[in-house]
Formats: structure tokens, sequence, C-alpha cells
């Protein structure tokens, strides 16, 4: 189980009800369904992926996350993941809101644009850069969206929504271990996980 | 659904079965139709496969197609040449594993598969009903599956599973009867018949009466209106199939000749394959069964009869958890009639899966082997069979 995953399952209050937007192969919510008897939903556009979820016993839905939480009743959920994906979503706002209308808080993560490794390859390179986390060339890249942890906060204020939580990561793409960063973190963490709820 | 019977791979199999006979629903006490009518004594013929656990809580109900019966696996003599309909899902270690669960099929009320229907014998005239028998709708077909259910001393059922017009009394069992259905899994079916869907379904019924041995639904002294049940086949196989199926299947390659033959035989391959299907059809099925069936088919609408017109209305009565599958090819009952299922069932807070299965071979899809749908049917009812479980225990 990857390390930014644990994390995210540790905020996960015991029995509660959870949707997982991009599922993938629903390593997450079997996770959680096992340690955490959650309620576990998830959302795929992979057949595949989609396949192999309900194969191993979770509730999924194939289809595009954007449309299909707008089918759900206002506050389905406890948890709503976004997990490594809002980078590439076309409109992220939107996103967000839907995220905190059908459940009472959200958890997102994604890599962080402002990586001291990314600065250095486009201040030393001059190309678009390359990275572990963000592994893909300008022109095939699912990833259109560039966000660092400090734009995310200011998303926050500009939505009017509350970041309640907060954790910068180092790990690599698949690594089981990793480390929680807490000086300067926007420079110095690859991924920020969020948990987030609406203003009060 | 058409004759896709194949024999499994791997050679597992129920083995022998026998085709057995419900009588109920004797007078004075038939069972009241959804049009006011009242008909019985009735009869339907079923089959069981696997074993009723002490706890009676694995019984998997398998709701056949327009054309199916209640023979979905194995044989009924050593020398049958092919197994039930769906052998290929129901067996022993199969998607729908007879060594796990206690799996039912019986043929639908109106059908002429050994269950009452317009060809069995009016107890009143001492003659085939024919025009005479009522119009039931699929929820009569439903009410008298459960009629069965109890008799069987099932309460309640693991799975309801069926596809196409067995995918309709999948969400009828959901409706009429929620507390009794754990799961239900519709496959490539619909809430509601598209208007498309009924144009096929009416022209098949017209080539029926319009053949002069049709004779207003009275032929069964005399000729059969074959011809005209031949072509309502045919019509129906082009829905079954896809395109891009009857581009591979057949192209435009003709049968058995190198050139045209200038006249109206059978030419292209295409032509030959509905005509061989149409023939065979004749043999086993009855012309007024099928207008039975399709009517039942078209007046069906979940929306209508159990939520005011709303499907969201309508499923909020359900209780069950839901696997639902379409087939991207199949053209008859589109996924995007699958979603707006699923998109209703979400709204009115149901627990639902969803899996569209690329597949070629357009509505045909659900009865031919996929590894893939196995899977997926294996995997949901091994969680539901859990999850209740869990829930009997913690109750």
């Amino acid at each position: 189980m990857r390390f930014d995953l644990r994390l995210i399952a540790s905020w996960i209050r015991p029995g509660s009800k959870v949707l997982d937007l991009g599922c993938g192969e629903g390593d997450l919510l079997t996770y959680l369904q096992e340690k955490r008897s959650v309620s576990a939903t998830g959302i795929e556009k992979d057949e595949s992926k989609v396949a192999h979820c309900i194969e191993r016993g979770l509730s999924v839905l194939q289809g595009d996350i954007n449309a299909e939480i707008q089918d759900y009743p206002d506050q389905s959920f406890d948890y709503v993941i976004l997990s490594r994906t809002l980078q590439q979503v076309y409109a992220p706002d939107d996103l967000i809101r839907s995220l905190l209308r059908v459940g009472t808080k959200g958890i997102v993560s994604f890599p962080n644009f402002s990586y001291w490794r990314v600065r250095l390859q486009l201040l030393s390179s001059g190309y678009a850069p390359v990275t572990e986390q963000l592994p893909y060339e300008w022109y095939d890249t699912p990833n259109i969206r560039v966000i660092t942890l400090r734009d995310f906060m200011k998303f926050s204020r500009d939505m009017g929504f509350q970041i309640l939580k907060m954790v910068a990561i180092n790990s690599d793409f698949n690594n089981k271990v990793g480390k929680v960063v807490k000086f300067l973190p926007n420079l110095r963490a690859a991924y920020g996980i969020f948990l987030i709820g609406k203003e009060q | 659904m058409s004759e896709y019977i194949q024999h499994d791979k791997t050679g597992n199999s129920v083995g022998l079965v026998e085709k057995q006979f419900f009588r109920f629903a004797e007078p004075p006490h038939e069972m009241c139709l959804e049009n006011g009518a009242r008909l019985g004594p009735l009869t339907l013929a079923y089959e069981t496969y696997g074993t009723l656990n002490r706890e009676k809580s694995n019984t998997v109900l398998v709701c056949h197609a327009l054309s199916g019966d209640s023979h979905v696996a194995g044989y009924y003599r050593e020398e049958d040449p092919k197994p039930g309909w769906w052998d290929i899902m129901v067996g022993p270690g199969k998607g729908i594993d007879t060594d796990r669960y206690f799996v039912i099929c019986s043929n639908i009320l109106g059908s002429c598969m050994g269950s009452t229907g317009p060809c069995s014998i009016d107890p009143a005239t001492n003659s085939p009903y024919g025009l005479s028998f009522p119009l039931v709708t699929i929820g009569d077909m439903v009410k008298a599956q459960k009629a069965l259910l109890d008799h069987l001393g099932v309460e309640k059922v693991l799975a309801v599973v069926g596809g196409s017009i067995g995918g309709m009394q999948v969400l009828e069992w959901c409706m009429r009867y929620p507390e009794r259905v754990v799961s239900a899994i519709p496959l490539a079916t619909t809430t509601r018949h598209s208007a498309l869907a009924i144009a096929f379904n009416e022209v098949a019924r017209q080539a029926i009466m319009a053949d002069p041995n049709w004779n207003g639904g009275n032929y069964y002294e005399g000729p059969r209106p074959d011809t005209g049940l031949a072509v309502a086949r045919m019509i129906g196989h082009i829905t079954y199939l896809s395109d891009e199926a009857m581009r591979h299947k057949f192209g435009r390659r003709l049968q058995g000749k190198d050139y045209f033959s200038f006249n109206f035989d059978a030419d292209f391959q295409v032509e030959s394959y509905l005509r061989h299907q149409g023939i065979k059809f004749v043999e086993r099925f009855d012309a007024n069964a099928f207008l039975y069936i399709t009517k039942a088919a078209d007046y069906y609408d979940l929306s209508n009869l159990h939520g005011a017109g709303s499907a969201v209305e309508a499923f909020s009565k359900a209780q069950a958890r839901f696997l639902v599958v379409s087939f991207t090819s199949d053209w008859l009952y589109p996924t995007y009639q699958s979603r707006a299922m699923v998109q209703a069932m979400k709204k009115s807070g149901l627990d639902v899966s969803f899996c569209e299965i690329e597949a070629e071979w357009g509505h045909d899809a659900f009865l031919l082997p996929s590894e893939r749908l196995s899977a997926l049917i294996r995997g949901f009812l091994e969680r539901v069979g859990r999850e209740s479980t869990g829930e009997s225990h913690a109750l």
C-alpha cells in the first residue's frame, strides 16, 4: 500500500461512508474496507480497472468522475477522496464544489509543482519539467493543471472552503515508504494531501 | 435472445437435470393480473441446480429473456446435443457457481416452454387459449415466480439475475418484493423500451399477424403461422447483433456460391443465416407466445408503474444492491439506457456497481462466453453473500 494512501486512510473515521473518485484498481478502497470497515464506493473510467474492483468485491461505477459525482444526493458520503487526480481535472472549481456537496469532507492530493526538483529542471534546462511525479512530456501529459501547495491554499480562500488538515510528503511514485515534510513544504515536498471541508 | 448455446470448454456442467412443474392458482384462487383479469390454474415449468443451504440464504434466481426457458444449464439426457442456454455461466465453479448457490429458473408466464401461455389448454373450453389468453405483464410473470419461490420455501433470494427481458423481470422483482431481494444483476436491459425497440417488436408482430395461417391466433388445430414467426425471428436477430458483428460474421460474403443467383434465393450469408434462424425457431416456439411476450416487454415502464413517471421515485422502493452491466455494441438496449438506470439508482441512494463491457456482438453479448462477465458476477455474488451473512449475524 502506497505511503500517501496509508496516510489518507489514517484520516478516515472507522465505519464511515467513502467515495473514491478515480479509484483505479481499488487498492485504497479495499484497504479502507478491511482496516476501517468503511462503506466504500468508487468511480473509475477504465473498464478493466472497474471490472477488477467489482471482482474483488467493491461497489464501483464506470464513468467520468465529473459527471458521475453529480447524481449523488447532498451529503451522501462522510469523505470524498480525490487522490492524485486534481491536476488532470478540466474544471477543478466545479469538481471541488461537487465534492463538498456530496461529502461532508474531502481529501485531495496532488503532485506539488513547486517541488525543488521541478523548479531546478525548469531553471537549469529550460524544458518543461519531467519528474517522477509528473513523468510526461508536455504533449502527452494527462496533467493539464499546474498546482503548487501554495496555490491550493489560495484556491481554498478564493473558493471559500476550509483546509482542515494538510500534510506534505515525499515518496516515490509507487513507494511504500515516504516521509512527512514539515520544513519549507512548498519547496521540499513532492506531494500535498489536504483534508478539506465547507467554511463554517 | 438467440441460440448461442455453447458447450463449456472446461467440460464442467451441472450434469443431468430435470424439468419440473409447479401448479398453483387453482380456482377459486386464481392469480389477479395487472390488467384486472384473473387467471388460473397456472403451471410454471422450472429447474433448480445446486442445494439450498440450511440458512436458505444462497438462492440465485435466473430470469430468462424472450425466447428462453427454464433450461439454464446441464442436459436432460446424456445424448442431448446442447446444454441449457446459459451453461457457460451456471455450473460448478462458473460465474454462478452451483457448488455454492441454489439456482432456480422458471419459464415465464405467457411463454410456451412448459408454463401456462396462449398455447395452453383453457380448462373452461378444453381448447388452447389463443387470443383469449389475457395480456400478462412483466409484473405478472414476476408475481408467478414469487409464488414458485414461496412453494420452494425460499423467503429471500441472494440475487436475481437476467438479461434483456429477463433484466426487466430482475428490476420488477426489486420493485414488487424489495425485502426479498438481497441483490440484483440486470444485464443488457432497460427500464422501458425505446421507440426503436417497440418498432422492431411491432414489425415482428405484424409479420406473424399477416401470415394467413395465424387466423386471429386460432391455429392450433391446423397449419401454423410458420412463415410469419420465422420472419419475426429474423427481425429479432438483426436487433440482437450489431453493424460491426454482422460485418465480421458475414460481410457481403455469398453462401455456397461465387456469383449472384439473379433470383430471390438466399445469396448472401446473412440472408441464409437469418432464414436458418427463422426456420429453427418455429420448431420450438409458439407464434402467439411471441406476440404476448413482446407486448409485455413493450408495456413495461418501471418509472410509470412504480414511480409516477420518475425512475428515481421508483428505485427508492428498492433495497437491493445492484450490479448493472451493458455492452458497447448493444443497439437494442444501448448503454445510455443502463446509465440512466444507474443514475436513478444513485439518486435514490442505492448501492450500485456499473460496468460497460467492450463487446462487438451486440445485444447478444450477454449470452456469449465472456470471462469478464463471469468474473464480475462471481465477485459481486461473493461480496453480497459475505455482506448479507455479516448483516444477519449482526442482527
